[in-house]
């Protein structure tokens, strides 16, 4: 047991990493600022003072009746192996969380396109049409996704390419027409003078507007790989292609077969289809991005593990648009998902799960007993006097007193801290070698608050967040922008309060990959009462939908000479 | 047995007190159509704007008479009570010539049903 212990002491220490050399040197470079504290005898020992914290705290009280000896000391024992345990479920925890446990899938993402860079944060990946393929570790499951993936893949960029085909296909459609009677008949066309070259002049004007239009609207960054087809992709796409091929055809059998010599026709037959390829970038304008903005639903997005919600307002959306709506929202709304935060402390359970035993005495045929016995044991369970809420409210209690206390002595620290460095100024006469970038400057204040931010960080299970690095580095942030210490809120707002995932850093707690679970089609559109659920691996998001109400607004004039009052009486006379 | 609420009509005849140069009959009156009737306490229906009895003075030519306080005050001496304002129920309780004021008064009671007497 004392092995693991210290195994998982040792993962404690990572997320820190508090490295020595460098701070003593900084240190020593530096007129010392506040305490000079021996920073490795801390790191032997982190846990050693929590206890004796705990102890201290415990010994004002006795929420337990009996202020004798035995059961303090039995409390304390108990308090100190509760908070061993505790620490090793968190070193557990910790380790989880850093072992590259991402699936396979996500290397798919990241294939070495030169396209890589655009394709975003977030991935949803389909792994299947109905909600009774997923949410089961399976291996084989996880191999026909790679496969289904792969062709999934394959055929994104097939869809890219073909539109990019497309679009410059009924781009040139028109240059074509003008150029094809000069090419082919020029010396019997009809001479076309201003009214041509207007029309010229007009069609360059025209299509460089729909290159820019297009452009701004269609070739943009993708932010995210949709399971299924974008429908109103997918039509404007079949009916641009329609418009081009009808135009081609007409153009094939009056102008080309027939010679057609009036190129004033041809000029602005060309100009007309140019013109119906603008209405049509503007129907993709609505249809693509105007729809969608008029609010219609709230969504209502809530964290299955912690009970976090949100409430979104969007317009027409279908179910995978409005998915990676929220998971845009999601990072910068939701505090981050900690998993040490989640279950009760297990001294507090533990109580509940001595259960009875039923005994049937005489009766064989028990089949139809066995409800009754289960209900019989629950009911039992229930009525039984259960203190547990009793420990709960303590414990959070106590809980809340650790915390205040020990943010109450971060932030002394850091305004401690923060007093000992001070912007040069132009005229101060200052020793090059005392003159430091704000990184050695963050370095030489971080030793004096770095005890008391990690007891911080520890106690509201906020230290898988936050390395020594990154603190380092905000601090630097902090120190450059002439930050007071309220605004790092004592390390404040970044710390104080766990915040939302997005300020972290990237690479651990920003997750690539969302499965969407839905019982409708994904391509379906929002309508009221759809609920669908984006999973992680260890939560899940369930979103659910209503629509918003239709309002009936109605006026009621109040003229302004209309406000009057009167005294409200109640006298009372005696006789 | 069980208990009955109900009101009941009560005739009430008060001699006045001389008290220097005035007449004082010794209770309070509150209430009147000019009066915001949700404040009164006494009144079952909130919107009754009659005139109660607030207060009776112990000892006082009112309490000998029988007043009690709460009675609501219908008639003063033949006068209707039931709208009027707060000044002019005082007016007519107060007049100089009049020694005697007879009342005719409305008290919500709670009694025990008397079952001997349906029986007998």
């Amino acid at each position: 047991k004392i092995e693991s212990l210290k195994v998982t002491v040792d993962f404690l220490k990572v997320p820190l990493g508090l490295k020595k050399p460098p701070l003593k040197e900084a240190l020593a470079a530096v007129p010392g600022p506040g305490r000079p504290k021996p920073f490795g005898v801390e790191r032997h020992k982190p846990r050693c003072s929590d206890t004796m914290d705990n102890e201290s705290q415990y010994s004002g009280y006795s929420y337990k009746s009996g202020h004798s000896r035995s059961s303090r000391k039995h409390r304390d024992r108990r308090d100190r192996h509760r908070s061993k345990s505790r620490d090793g479920s968190r070193g557990d925890k910790s380790v989880t969380i850093q072992a590259p446990g991402e699936p396979l899938l996500d290397n798919e993402s990241t294939r070495g396109d030169e396209r890589d860079d655009n394709w975003g944060e977030t991935t949803t990946v389909v792994t299947g049409t109905s909600e009774h393929s997923i949410s089961h570790d399976d291996i084989t499951r996880i191999t026909k996704d790679m496969e289904d993936s792969a062709h999934l893949d394959c055929s994104r960029h097939l869809g890219v390419l073909l539109a990019g085909a497309l679009a410059l296909f009924a781009f040139l459609t028109p240059l074509a027409f003008m150029l094809l009677p000069q090419l082919l008949w020029r010396e019997e066309l009809e001479p076309c003078g201003t009214p041509c070259e207007g029309l010229f002049i007009s069609v360059a004007f025209k299509l460089l507007i729909l290159l820019l239009g297009s452009w701004a609207l269609f070739f943009r960054r993708p932010k995210a790989f949709f399971p299924r087809v974008f429908v109103f992709r997918a039509l404007l796409m079949v009916l641009i292609f329609l418009l081009v091929v009808s135009y081609w055809l007409f153009y094939g059998v009056r102008i080309l077969d027939s010679r057609d010599r009036n190129y004033q026709g041809v000029v602005q037959y060309a100009v007309s289809l140019v013109d119906a390829l603008l209405f049509v970038h503007y129907l993709a304008v609505v249809l693509l991005e105007l729809r969608q903005l008029q609010p219609q639903f709230t969504l209502k997005a809530v964290r299955s593990t912690d009970g976090a919600s949100r409430f979104y307002n969007v317009g027409h959306l279908s179910i995978q648009r409005a998915a990676v709506w929220i998971l845009e929202n999601y990072y910068h709304d939701f505090p981050v998902y900690n998993p040490a935060l989640l279950n009760l402390p297990k001294s507090v359970l533990s109580k509940k799960m001595s259960g009875f035993k039923v005994y049937s005495l005489g009766e064989e045929n028990t089949t139809n007993n066995s409800t009754g016995q289960s209900r019989a044991v629950i009911a039992a369970a229930a009525r039984r006097r259960d203190n547990s809420h009793n420990e709960y409210y303590y414990e959070e209690a106590e809980h809340e007193r650790r915390v205040r206390k020990r943010r109450a002595r971060l932030v002394v620290a850091v305004e401690e801290a923060f007093t000992h460095i001070k912007r040069l100024q132009e005229e101060d006469q200052k020793n090059p070698r005392e003159i430091m970038d704000p990184r050695e400057a963050a370095q030489a204040i971080f030793a004096s608050m770095a005890r008391a931010m990690q007891k911080y960080l520890r106690t509201t299970k906020q230290q898988p967040y936050h390395t020594m690095e990154s603190i380092l580095q905000h601090l630097e942030f902090c120190i450059t922008h002439d930050m007071t210490p309220k605004v790092r809120g004592g390390h404040g707002e970044r710390y104080l309060t766990a915040g939302p995932t997005i300020q972290y850093h990237k690479d651990r707690w920003l997750a690539k990959q969302w499965t969407l679970v839905s019982e409708e089609p994904v391509t379906n559109g929002l309508k009221d009462g759809v609920v669908f659920v984006l999973k992680r691996q260890d939560f899940s998001l369930v979103v659910s939908t209503k629509k918003i109400p239709f309002f009936k607004l109605s006026e009621e004039f109040v003229d302004p000479k209309s406000h009057k009052f009167v005294m409200r009486l109640q006298s009372e006379t005696s006789v | 047995s069980y208990f009955i609420f109900f009101s009941f009509q009560q005739r009430i005849e008060i001699h006045k007190l001389r008290q220097g140069d005035n007449l004082i009959l010794g209770f309070s009156i509150g209430g009147g159509i000019d009066q915001d009737p949700t404040q009164n306490p006494f009144s079952e229906d909130k919107t009754d704007k009659g005139i109660y009895v607030t207060r009776v003075t112990e000892g006082g030519p009112a309490e000998v008479a029988g007043l009690q306080i709460g009675d609501k005050i219908m008639q003063v001496n033949g006068w209707d009570m039931t709208m009027v304002t707060h000044d002019q129920a005082r007016k007519r309780l107060t007049k100089r010539n009049e020694e005697v004021v007879r009342l005719l008064v409305t008290r919500q009671s709670l009694q025990k049903a008397v079952q001997q007497s349906m029986m007998s």
